[in-house]
């Protein structure tokens, strides 16, 4: 036993319990702690293995950048992998596993890539896994996969909720230390919105850690008292668990909420994570500085750990990482962290010192040996000495835990994610944030000013600064006054001379030294060249711990200023982010909006099979009693059309209504074909084309009065045409007077099709629908019996007897039900999607199926119908050029099986009977394909060179797909009543 | 890509909000302009790294076409116009 509990101290509730386990192992700790502080309460130091060689691996830090203690938590559904320790707030009833071994922590039969690790240098993988080609997927890939384990995910649905949120602010503070907190009272007490957002369960930030007293009081008593000001402030928001990741454009910042990340059992009623958009006019960064590691011989041995991170353990824990701690520094903090340990009563074994001649005052009593080196460390799953080199004379000190500090890295990856490069300070030996404009100030240790003196006056200065500029008055307030502090400076030591073992450099991707000399000599020593070779700074971690000392030594062995070598590029997100909070709450069945048919309900009670349409739900088939697929539900239903009526739900068809003195005008201007000249209570076909000339979308367009059009557009383009329309008549056309909003969601409309239509109609229609009265193509406001006024349409895209009839969209239920009431002596049936489709097919009708946007007018057989006589049209201009009028294009031709009994797919694609299959021989292509229960065989619109010139010719249907050749002819693409006699009655 | 657009019509807004046509720099040539000037509007656009115009639309507000003016690469956003307006002045 040696990492241990305190007796007293730290700012954990020591008066109640949690219970939690490690491994299966029941352990202890108190509100307050971090999981890891509870695992080293509980002396439990190894938490993990190291990602290439699985070599046993203990605690470093105490908060984001820990590289090692990398914990699973929670069972199942909920399991929550690559959980850092360092920040996980413990709970009663924590359950955390270990990761990347097997079979135990303690025993790993993966550390054997320890032995074989001469083999595993940088570039390993490129050099090792390149051939040959077939063995990556089945050899190679699988063993990288199983043995470069971190935390596994799990398959099933995460039972958890997320949200995400706005919010706006005047000033958002990211960090609530020392810096943080004064600028938020600062700009708090001076009216300014603050928002004061901290990744921490716990605010306060270092102050939590700190000995030094400020107002001649304890400083974790000084941020309370300044969290209960800014508590009271009326718009002061304190965002606690709240991690900010990214500076988007505009000054927004992503940060995503931990609401329920440390309960046991989180509400349903709340998300467990909320991600949110934070609006601020300015922003203040006071993210404190990163203590940086020292590279030196067996740096990596659990017990190895950074000093200020012991410091952090003791003093807001009250926990100690060994019994007898030894401090490896470059600078003051060792000896800070060294005095702050000796009055918690734990042993310093040594305090090693990398400079000539340090000025500073070790704890009474304990050893400072001065230009020394660490070269090797003792132990095996955890350290029990150290080997320490000055002057060419090794010695063994005894110890239980090392600390390390090699000086301060301020953390400014927010303020480099847009494109700022770090700019390298000579005096601070570190890289700070550039000039940045107004939007984002860095302040505090972030911008290199590390005593705590200094943070309280930065954090004050800035934020009045800021209030100012926004036009608020601050009042000055004094400054807090300071106790004596540690002097922050070190002296840059980059890599500990005479390593007698590795020494690592990336902590979790095994990275050590060599290997970065490795992919300097391998020609890969630009920064972000190492960065890939070697994999340092690209584990969870990104390199918070490593990349400066990976900067350092490659400006090291080659001679040059870590300026020169720079630093890898900052990308949100500052820490890992759960795809769940990403995603929000549009996920599952809210991933996207469900649009529902005002007739959903009726299509439901006549027994609907469903299909998602684009965002429909749309009825596929009326299966009845006896049906047994979906092909005997439609063949009945396309027979039933045929010999009688139907009724098929077509609301989803985009509708427009279109006004104004220009209306016809400007319809004459987006379809190909005329509209000026089409009468009032008339509908027509109308086709409208790109710019390029190709066919965009089809429908019928009906004139109600004379400056009123009531428009249909497909349903998949319904949203795509409004566009297109809004585009033309501000953009193209403003002149024209023309208004216009969409009605899709306004009409419930129906189509009752088949040669009882008229009859059934007629009963429900006060006004006379005979053909006489309401020949083919009318349109027009008819009263239904009862006094509701819908409008007709005898449109028919099945080629029978047809009408649309459109109703409002909350009457639509209703009227269907009273149309299948007064329709049951006819024998209607409902019909849906499918048997649309084939009563199309037969008929040649098109539908993107044929409009898939390489077919022009003319390919589809609407040569004529395109106006010539028009000066304008969208497309006119380009639909003449070469290659849209050549004489080989693929033509629309119908096709059907020579042996009835074979089948032709739409997919499929057209060769002349025995050609070889290739792309020089391809002829043309299947668009839609059926069984017609009308013919009583497949029959096929087919896309074929020169089509309409080879009726009655042979082609093969080449069909990969499903295996077969088809041979088929060639014929009109109209199967059934090519006279339109059917329609016209 | 701005993260906010201050629409004319609605005020500050997240870009979600927004769909992109594209280049705004092309007008419709007259219908008798010649193929190369058609040829140009159908199949050009300029692809600048720095300032730009560019055809928004306001799908999920006002439903307005309007002319972004941006940087493709500081992401600053110096103007946004009611395509119409712009129209009516030309295109410029
Ligand atoms: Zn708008």
């Amino acid at each position: 036993m040696t990492a241990y509990r305190l007796a007293s101290g730290g700012v954990i509730d020591r008066s109640s319990t949690l219970s939690f386990k490690f491994d299966g192992r029941a352990m202890k700790g108190h509100p307050g702690d971090t999981l890891a502080s509870a695992l080293l309460a509980n002396d439990q130091l190894l938490v993990g293995r190291s990602f290439k060689y699985h070599r046993p691996r203990g605690i470093v830090t105490a908060g984001p950048s820990e590289p090692n203690a990398l914990v699973t938590i929670g069972e199942g559904a909920a399991t929550d992998p690559n959980t850092k320790a360092t920040v996980a707030e413990l709970y009663a009833g924590l359950d955390a596993r270990s990761q990347n071994r097997w079979p135990s922590l303690k025993h790993d039969i993966g550390a054997l890539n320890g032995l074989l690790s001469p083999f595993l240098s940088a570039g390993f993988y490129y050099k090792t896994f390149m051939w040959p080609a077939a063995f990556w997927e089945k050899v190679y890939e699988p063993l990288i996969r199983r043995a470069a384990g971190l935390g596994r995910t799990v398959l099933e649905h995460d039972p958890h909720s997320y949200e995400k949120c706005w919010a706006h602010c005047d000033l958002l503070v990211v960090g609530a230390g020392p810096t943080g907190l004064m600028a938020a009272l600062t700009a708090g007490r001076a009216g300014l919105r603050v928002i004061l957002a901290d990744e921490d369960f716990r605010l306060g930030g270092s102050l939590l850690a700190e000995t030094t007293r400020i107002d001649h009081r304890p400083a974790m008593d000084f941020a309370e008292a300044c969290l209960a000001e800014l508590r009271a402030l009326p718009h002061v928001t304190i965002m606690p668990r709240t991690t900010v990741f990214g500076w988007y454009d505009d000054n927004v910042f992503g940060a995503v909420e931990r609401v329920q990340k440390h309960v046991v059992a989180p509400q349903a009623k709340l998300p467990v994570e909320r991600l949110w958009r934070i609006v601020a006019k300015r922003a203040l960064l006071a993210t404190g500085a990163e203590e940086r590691p020292l590279v030196f011989g067996g740096n990596d041995r659990p017990g190895v750990m950074m000093a200020g991170a012991m410091r952090t353990y003791a003093n807001r824990f009250g926990v100690a990482a060994g019994r007898s701690v030894a401090i490896f520094t470059n600078g003051s903090a060792g000896y800070g962290t060294a005095s702050d340990l000796a009055a918690h009563e734990i042993e310093v074994a040594a305090i090693i010192d990398s400079r000539d001649a340090p000025l500073d005052a070790a704890p009474a009593g304990v050893r400072v040996i001065p230009s020394a080196s660490v070269i090797d460390t003792r132990g095996r799953q955890r350290v029990c000495g150290l080997v320490v080199e000055r002057a060419g004379f090794e010695e063994t000190i005894a110890c239980d835990a090392i600390g390390m500090s090699g000086g301060w890295n301020p953390v400014i990856h927010l303020a480099c994610q847009r494109g700022a490069k770090a700019v390298w300070s000579p005096e601070l030996s570190t890289f700070l944030a550039p000039d940045l404009g107004s939007g984002l100030v860095v302040a505090g240790s972030a911008a290199g000013r590390y005593s705590l003196g200094g943070c309280l006056e930065d954090g004050a200065e800035r934020a009045a600064r800021i209030a100012a500029d926004l036009g608020f008055s601050t009042a000055s307030n004094p400054l807090p006054a300071v106790g004596e502090e540690v002097d922050p400076s070190f002296t840059a030591l980059w890599y500990s001379p005479g390593a007698k073992a590795k020494a690592f450099v990336d902590f979790q991707n095994d990275v050590h030294v060599k290997d970065l000399g490795l992919a300097l000599r391998e020609g890969f020593g630009h920064v972000e060249h190492a960065k890939r070779y070697t994999t340092t700074g690209m584990a969870t971690d990104q390199g918070k711990l490593s990349a400066i000392n990976a900067t350092g030594l490659l400006a090291g062995m080659q001679g040059i200023s870590p300026a020169d070598v720079g630093t890898t590029t900052f990308r949100p997100f500052y820490t890992p982010v759960a795809f769940g909070a990403l995603a929000g709450t549009s996920r599952d069945e809210h991933a996207a909006p469900v649009r529902k048919s005002p007739l959903y309900g009726w299509a439901e009670k006549n027994g609907a099979a469903f299909v998602d349409s684009g965002l429909w739900y749309r009825p596929a088939f009326f299966a009845r009693h006896g049906e047994k697929t979906w092909r005997d539900s439609t063949d009945r239903e396309v027979v039933n059309v045929r010999q009688h009526v139907g009724l098929c739900d077509v609301s989803t068809l985009g509708k427009i209504e279109i006004f104004g003195p220009d209306a016809a005008e400007f319809l004459n201007r987006l379809y190909c074909n005329p509209f000026l000249k089409l009468p009032v209570g008339k509908a027509r076909y109308g086709l409208m084309l790109r710019e390029d000339g190709i066919a965009y979308d089809d429908g019928t367009t009906s004139r109600l009065s004379p400056q009123h059009f009531v428009m249909t557009t497909t349903t998949a383009l319904a949203g795509g045409v409004m566009s297109h329309l809004e585009y033309c008549a501000q953009v193209v056309w403003p002149e024209l007077k023309v208004r216009f909003c969409s009605s899709t969601d306004q009409w419930a409309q129906m189509a009752i099709a088949g040669p009882k239509s008229r009859l059934v109609l007629q009963a429900l229609v006060e006004d006379d629908v005979s053909d006489a009265a309401f020949p083919f193509l009318s349109a027009a406001v008819v009263t239904l019996k009862g006094g509701l006024n819908a409008r007709l349409f005898r449109i028919s895209f099945s080629g029978e007897l047809a009408y649309e009839l459109a109703v409002p969209a909350g009457l639509g239920e209703a009227v269907a039900d009273a149309i299948m009431e007064e329709g049951r002596g006819h024998g209607i049936c409902a019909y849906g999607l499918e048997a649309l489709n084939v009563l199309r097919i037969e008929k040649g009708h098109v539908t993107h199926a044929e409009f898939d946007g390489r077919v022009t007018p003319d390919d589809a057989g609407f040569g004529r119908m395109v106006s010539a006589q028009k000066t304008d049209f969208i497309g006119k201009r380009l639909s003449t050029r070469y290659g849209l009028t050549a004489a080989d294009r693929m033509q629309m031709v119908g096709l059907k099986p020579v042996e009835t009994d074979q089948h032709i797919r739409a997919g499929a694609h057209l060769l002349r009977e025995g050609a070889k299959a290739s792309t020089l021989n391809d002829q043309g292509y299947v668009s839609s394909a059926c069984y017609s229960p009308t013919l009583g065989h497949d029959i096929a619109l087919a896309f074929l060179k020169s089509g309409r010139e080879r009726y009655g010719e042979r082609v093969v249907v080449w069909d990969k797909l499903s295996g077969g050749d088809t041979v088929a002819e060639i014929c009109h693409p109209v199967f059934v009543d090519p006279g339109n006699t059917r329609l016209k009655v | 890509m701005a993260s906010l657009i201050h629409c004319p019509h609605c005020g500050v807004r997240p870009s979600q909000e927004f769909s992109i046509r594209g280049d705004a720099s092309v007008v419709r040539p007259a219908p008798e302009a010649s193929d190369e000037a058609w040829h140009e509007y159908v199949h050009i656009r300029s692809n600048p790294h720095g300032r730009h115009r560019e055809h928004w639309q306001h799908v999920a507000g006002c439903r307005r076409g309007l002319v972004v003016e941006r940087d493709t690469f500081t992401h600053d956003v110096f103007s946004v116009t009611d395509g119409a307006a712009v129209a009516r002045e030309g295109g410029r």
